[in-house]
């Protein structure tokens, strides 16, 4: 065993050497720093839509990097970003924005107190086995929705319905359970965790 | 007197730094690290702030004589009237948080031999590495558009008073007047800003002055996101906005000379208000530094920004040579952390790392309707380049309800981009 990890090793080792023989990557910071004229400084946005990608698992931000890149996310602008990046520096950057701090964005935004309520328990009931702890853990890699911006999870959620971008089968499932007024609640119970 | 305390300040805050350096053994006498800043606009806040938050042991002390800075993206909303003055103004405490030393005066000098910067209040500042982030200054294409011409025909192409100005006299403006605006040469900064902002004043006509007409006489023969604009003005604006090419005025506006607007042809104009953009170049510091070429626009080495006429010196934003990037915001602010990862290393005597760099433009074309263009740029063979297959424009057949969510993402971007550069 530990004989086949350093072989592996080598070999990573040596691609990496090949690489930078003709030019040496970005780093992670020079890479993901571009990213904070619309996501902000340390991936927190001050909103009012655009998400924060701050503290999500690197599982998670390459999954939906690859998302935006293939088209199988709807996006209005990402799809073109992602596709100026390698698979390589999308990890890199995920990698970067994952050990960053998730900021809640709760106190700078206005909701109904009886939608959220309701969503509280809509969420118990259908959401909760993967967006544990009120969607705030990273490591269910299912991103986090507690305290992330409002009309980003709308809109997300509006492409999810509309089959624009693909859900994951259980979810789809529990999310088609749900009406418009439902929905809104449950994003609102979301967006409310401080 | 005023002065001489002034002085005495700062003689006497050189002598703290210079105690606090000798007492970290490790940096040693070579590393001095005195950044100076010239200009905090987008790229020189921007700069100032990642230089901090990398290595807060470089002193950074930025140059700037106003004490706020009025953002020129989302002005075209304030002379839509969908925007007060007051939400594009931003102020430096929050570079101050970041320890960066804030100096509101001019620079009048920088000396690349004696690394030296000078000041209209007689200050001095030496520096180990200076940036210029002067943003344009306008040429002299249009003849008889002087100072006291500015102030009747508003440029508005750097915010403000200007921008001010130019609303109120769209306010002014009885029903079924004609709004020019003289759009200008490349390069210039904001490629798609004019074209932005006749949708945005043919918007508040419409709504409030339904007789009245904007006319876009144009000095180009094709313009940025050509197709997408074409398809807002027929959507919206069909009976109240014109673009003339360039091609059917002979070069568009050429002479404003005792307020009497002849075209290259020198047909005579008739209008209730002139918006008059004229061509473009770097911010008058560089050109008195030397840091521009023929072009009237700073030449850099892509990896560093470093001007390839004076070492030591960054030229950022639009002051720069930074093509295929484009002179907007998102570049400058994009540029600067180059720049102050690059800085950052030289400071440290360390090699500079490989750049990365992207761009976004939104225009906001009606109240639901926005559109955008973005790219991203690696370094390929010594020089920005664009990644092959990334970026692009929104699609002429995007949803109005994408449209609509783009608006909103562009408020968000002004939001993130303006904390980015000038938040704490
Ligand atoms: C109408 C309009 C709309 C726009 N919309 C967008 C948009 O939607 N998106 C986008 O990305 N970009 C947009 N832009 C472009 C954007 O504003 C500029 O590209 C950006 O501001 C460039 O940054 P800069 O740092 O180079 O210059 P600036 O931001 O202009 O900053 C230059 C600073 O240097 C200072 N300065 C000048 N000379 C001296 C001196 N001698 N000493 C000290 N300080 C000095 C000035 O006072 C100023 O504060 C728009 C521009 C216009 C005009
Ligand atoms: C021009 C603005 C802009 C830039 C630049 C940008 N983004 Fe985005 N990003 C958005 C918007 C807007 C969305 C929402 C989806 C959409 O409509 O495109 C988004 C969504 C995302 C999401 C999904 C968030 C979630 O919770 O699922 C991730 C991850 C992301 N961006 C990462 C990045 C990274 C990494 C970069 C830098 C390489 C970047 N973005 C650059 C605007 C931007
Ligand atoms: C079976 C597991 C599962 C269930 C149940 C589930 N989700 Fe998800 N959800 C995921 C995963 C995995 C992702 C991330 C990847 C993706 O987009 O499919 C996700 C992503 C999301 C996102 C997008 C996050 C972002 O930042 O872009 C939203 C919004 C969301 N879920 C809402 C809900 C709601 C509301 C419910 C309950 C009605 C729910 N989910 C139930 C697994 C689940």
């Amino acid at each position: 065993m530990p004989a086949k990890k350093s072989h592996a090793m080598l070999l990573g080792s040596f691609l990496l050497f090949g690489s930078s023989a003709l030019m040496a990557a970005p780093s992670a910071s020079m890479l993901a720093n571009t990213c904070a004229g619309c996501h902000g400084t340390n991936g927190i946005s001050v909103g009012p839509a655009s998400p924060t990608i701050a503290g999500k698992s690197a599982e998670y931000l390459k999954e939906v990097m690859e998302g935006y890149k293939s088209g199988d996310r709807h996006a209005t602008i990402m799809n073109r970003i992602a596709k100026g990046y390698t698979d390589e520096e999308i990890a890199l950057m995920a990698d970067y924005y994952a050990a960053l701090p998730f900021e809640s964005a709760a106190e700078k935004q206005t909701f109904d107190s009886a939608k959220i309520e309701a969503g509280s328990k809509l969420y118990k009931k259908n959401c909760s086995k993967c967006h544990d702890e009120n969607g705030t853990l990273a490591e269910d890699d299912s991103g986090i929705l507690g305290g992330q911006w409002l009309p980003y999870l709308q809109f997300t959620m509006v492409d999810y319905r509309s089959g624009r971008s693909e859900m994951t089968k259980k979810m789809k499932k529990k999310v088609e359970k749900l009406n418009d007024e439902e929905i809104e609640s449950v994003l609102q119970f979301f967006a409310s965790q401080k | 007197m005023k002065k001489l305390n002034r002085r005495d300040f700062i003689k006497i805050a050189g002598t703290t730094a210079a105690v606090s350096t000798l007492g970290i053994p490790s940096i040693g006498s070579a590393a001095s690290k005195k950044v100076v800043i010239v200009g905090g606009g987008t790229g020189g806040a921007t700069c100032a702030k990642y230089i901090r938050m990398a290595d807060d042991s470089v002193e950074v002390t930025l140059i700037e004589p106003n004490k706020h800075y009025y953002t020129c993206y989302l002005s075209n909303e304030v002379l839509g009237g969908a925007r007060k003055i007051d939400s594009i103004k931003f102020g430096y405490d929050g570079l101050k948080k970041h320890g960066v030393k804030v100096v509101h005066d001019m620079v009048t000098g920088i000396d690349a031999g004696a690394r030296t910067v000078t000041t209209k209040g007689g200050d001095s500042f030496k520096y180990d590495r200076c940036v210029v982030a002067p943003g344009i200054s306008f040429r002299d294409n249009i003849a008889g558009y002087d100072d006291a011409a500015m102030q009747k025909m508003p440029h508005a192409w750097k915010a403000g008073d200007q921008t001010m100005l130019l609303r109120k006299q769209l306010e002014a403006m009885a029903d079924g007047g004609t709004v020019v605006i003289a759009a200008p040469p490349n390069p210039f900064r904001c490629p798609p800003g004019p074209y932005e902002r006749a949708c945005q004043i043919a918007n508040y006509l419409k709504n409030n002055k339904p007789k009245s007409k904007v006319m876009i006489v144009d000095a180009k023969e094709a313009f940025s996101k050509q197709k997408l604009f074409m398809q807002a003005f027929d959507r919206y604006y069909k009976d109240n906005l014109e673009w003339v090419s360039s091609f059917d005025t002979d070069g568009g506006i050429t002479d404003v000379t005792g307020g009497v607007v002849k075209t290259g042809e020198g047909t005579t104009l008739k209008a209730d208000v002139f918006n008059i953009i004229p061509a473009q170049q770097a911010g008058a510091i560089a050109l008195t530094a030397g840091l521009a070429d023929d072009s009237g626009w700073c030449p850099v080495v892509h990896k560093t920004f470093e001007s390839t006429i004076h070492k030591g010196i960054h030229v950022i934003g639009d002051a720069a040579i930074q093509k295929p990037l484009p002179k907007s915001g998102y570049a400058a602010n994009s540029e600067a952390k180059v720049t102050a990862a690059a800085i950052v290393e030289l400071v440290n005597g360390r090699e500079p790392g490989t750049p990365s760099w992207v761009n976004t433009c939104y225009s906001i074309v009606a109240p639901d309707d926005g559109i955008s263009v973005a790219m991203v740029y690696n370094f390929v063979d010594g020089k920005v380049a664009k990644v092959a297959g990334s970026g692009g424009l929104t699609s002429l057949e995007s949803t109005p309800d994408d449209r609509a969510r783009e608006v909103q993402y562009a408020y968000s971007w002004f939001d993130n981009i303006v904390h980015d550069a000038f938040g704490a």
